[in-house]
């Protein structure tokens, strides 16, 4: 995995010394709108050729974040750096990246050949016709739209704009293509299959993409980093693996997939081992990440599919596994899966998701009956008890009272 | 009620309006115009060309009208684009709607009072005045064809300001991210979006300014003291004091077939200009 934090490379004419392999850069980049603060000191270095998600609530600063680096926005501090060079005050025209913009915005007075065409034919100097054909007809079949040149932009499907969109940014082979939330228009499946499509094309292409996106399952799906944000600031940044295994708080666990938390005291720890006491007594252990004090308030987060649920009480498992007994009080199916809303006296109410395989095995379990619910340790991470919902205006160091 | 009878019920005001006091009216002119003048002025029932044969001895009126009409909406065309565009552009939202209010102000005083203050000012003691303190002397403005389109332009330019500023400002601004983002710069981006998406706002405009401007008698009238008048003077002089009104109907007749011509005209050609348009919009 790459890093982020590495050590600079060689100063440049500029005297800044590009990160070795990255195509783009935040240095301390803040954006300030009045009092609003969209982007809070940001520093991420981009590297050739990666698939980089923004991802984060409403609001959190992603956008901001993209139109720094297309250049319709300038950092009130910090810097933003392209291919080594700070371009904090170069116009969007000259700078080497493309955007494909949430809702499109192809041009409606011109067809969908002289949408693609656009960017070429602002070059100086200008490429010949037959160039531009040439090229236009090459991407219009790589985004699956060969011979739809002549069409009217109102005579194209939203699927079908969305291509054009991704094209018209393609043609000029950026070094940086940037899409702020290219799918949110699409429906479900047609969302999935540009999805698929969309990675396919960057692996085939080598270009650099930025995804700009709040719907967790895209960014997991087709990134290689995700760039978790909350409040204009970076929480995590990580493989999809690594933001879903190795939360770093309680709202990357709450934001990237679905998770049950339990909060308590640190009550003891011991090589990576910590132990939670619950509100109610009730002592759990699970592998920690970050520096915790003893006495400190956390979360214990665990996945609803890393829990098991037997109808006998399971046999000695390994040291640290959890078993509790608990009575069932909702069941969902929801196609891959089953959903259980259980409870239990000393944890109250979580969630348990049993794959189909399990379920046809063990018998699925009814609404009022008693269960054993269980988890190995590893399975639990004790986690910085950070709010979930909003953002906190000033830091991230309030904790969660209920 | 079935939408059939519905829809006739919706047009039966505007279908009875335009039939008596717009087909009505022509048809009853069209047939004047085929007439011939009475002892005592009106009109004497008969069939001859003999009006149209006579339409050249108006020729000046015609050539003026021809002439000035389409200049007179090309400089109001020029000078409404940059206000229309910095209004719906460049205004600070806040002022926007102040600014607008401020365009259609001078609507509030009648034309004729309004076309009086030009007569002062473009007349012997107002800028010609000035300029002979300047040193230029004998400087005519008043009753030249230079006073027409002063007024014309000045009467005319809300009309055109404002079709212009409501196309500018339904323009999709993210449209001009999209273009700088593909390396067009700011005066490019102009040129190639916002002008091509403004044209429907700028036919509308000029369509209206032009037809006006055809039927124009007031302010010829009164700045170009009978020395530059259009058609519609012409009308005025011979349907109220020569009481021609057969010859009259005849130039009447001429004026609305012009009319009808240069426009079709003009609508193909913008069509030609912005059928890639969807929502072109010709009123
Ligand atoms: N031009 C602007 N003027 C004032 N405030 C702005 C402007 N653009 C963004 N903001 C504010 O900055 C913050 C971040 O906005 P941004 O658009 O980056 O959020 P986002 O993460 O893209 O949200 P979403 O998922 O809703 O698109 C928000 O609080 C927003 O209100
Ligand atoms: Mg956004």
């Amino acid at each position: 995995m790459r890093q982020t934090k590495q050590n600079p490379g060689q100063l440049n004419s500029m005297g800044y010394a590009p990160i070795p392999g990255s195509i783009a850069e935040f240095r301390g980049a803040t954006k300030l709108f009045g009092e609003v603060v969209a982007a809070d000191h940001i520093d991420l270095a981009i590297f050739k050729g990666e698939f980089l998600s923004f991802l984060g609530p409403s609001g959190c600063g992603k956008t901001t974040a993209l139109r720094m680096l297309a250049g319709f926005e300038t950092p009130s501090r910090g810097d933003v750096l392209i291919d080594g060079d700070r371009v904090n005050d170069m116009p969007p025209h000259r700078r080497p990246v493309n955007m494909v913009f949430q809702h499109y915005a192809l041009f409606p007075h011109l067809n969908v050949f002289d949408n693609i065409a656009y960017g070429l034919r602002q070059r100086r100097p200008r490429p010949g016709a037959s160039e531009i054909a040439t090229k236009v007809e090459r991407t219009l079949e790589t985004v699956r739209l060969p011979g739809y040149g002549k069409r009217r932009i109102w005579e194209m499907s939203g699927g079908q704009q969305q291509r054009v969109a991704l094209a018209r940014a393609l043609v000029n082979e950026p070094k940086l293509l940037l899409l702020d939330e290219p799918m949110a228009a699409l429906d479900r499946k047609l969302r999935r299959e540009m999805q698929i499509e969309l990675q396919t094309l960057q692996r085939q292409l080598g270009i650099t993409f930025v995804l700009v996106t709040h719907d967790q399952e895209e960014a997991l799906s087709m990134s290689d980093r995700i760039c978790l944000m909350r409040g204009g600031r970076i929480v995590q940044i990580g493989s999809p693996r690594s933001l879903y295994d190795e939360p770093a708080s309680r709202y990357v666990a709450d934001f990237v997939g679905k998770s049950n938390f339990f909060e308590g005291r640190l009550s003891g720890r011991s090589a990576g081992i910590g132990s939670v006491e619950t509100r109610s007594g009730m002592l759990l252990s699970g592998r920690t990440v970050g520096d915790f004090a003893e006495g400190q308030t956390v979360a214990v987060s665990i996945r609803p599919e890393q829990c098991l649920l037997s109808q006998s009480e399971p046999g000695e498992a390994a040291a640290g596994a959890t078993r509790i007994k608990v009575r069932i009080r909702n069941r969902i199916f929801l196609g891959e899966h089953t959903e259980y809303l259980v409870e239990s006296g000393g944890m109250g109410e979580f969630l348990v998701h049993v794959s189909r395989q399990a379920d046809a095995m063990s018998g699925a379990f009814e609404a009022g009956e008693e269960a054993w619910a269980s988890w190995p340790r590893e399975a639990a991470i004790v986690l910085e008890n950070d709010a979930t919902s909003e953002p906190p205006k000033k830091g991230n160091e309030h904790v969660e009272e209920k | 009620m079935r939408p059939q009878a519905r829809n006739w019920l919706l047009l039966a005001p505007a279908g009875a309006w335009f039939l008596f006091m717009l087909v009505l009216p022509l048809v009853v002119v069209l047939v004047f115009s085929f007439g011939e003048r009475g002892p005592a002025g009106g009109y004497v029932p008969a069939f001859t060309l003999e009006q149209y044969l006579n339409l050249p001895a108006r020729w000046t009126a015609f050539k003026n009208t021809l002439t000035l009409a389409p200049v007179g909406t090309m400089l109001a065309l020029l000078i409404a684009y940059p206000l229309a565009y910095f209004l719906a552009v460049r205004a600070n939202p806040k002022w926007r709607m102040m600014l607008l209010i401020l365009v259609i102000v001078p609507f509030w005083t009648s034309i004729l009072i309004r076309s009086y203050a030009w007569i002062f000012i473009l007349g012997g003691r107002g800028i010609p005045s000035l300029l002979a303190m300047v040193g230029l002397e004998n400087v005519r403005l008043i009753n030249t064809p230079f006073a027409v389109l002063t007024g014309i332009i000045y009467g005319y330019l809300p009309l055109m300001v404002f079709p212009i500023y409501v196309s500018l400002e339904r323009l999709d601004k993210r449209l001009l991210e999209a273009s700088a983002d593909l390396g067009s710069p700011p005066w490019r981006s102009f040129m190639q979006v916002t002008l091509p998406l403004s044209i429907p706002g700028v036919a509308t405009g000029c369509m209206l300014v032009f037809i006006l401007l055809m039927g124009e008698f007031l302010i010829p009238a009164m700045l170009g003291g009978g020395k530059v008048f259009f058609v519609g003077n012409a009308l005025v002089d011979l349907f109220l004091q020569s009481r021609n009104w057969a010859y009259g109907s005849a130039v009447a007749v001429a004026l609305v077939a012009i009319m009808l011509l240069t426009v079709s005209l003009y609508m193909r050609f913008v069509r030609r200009f912005s059928d890639a348009r969807d929502d072109v919009s010709l009123m």
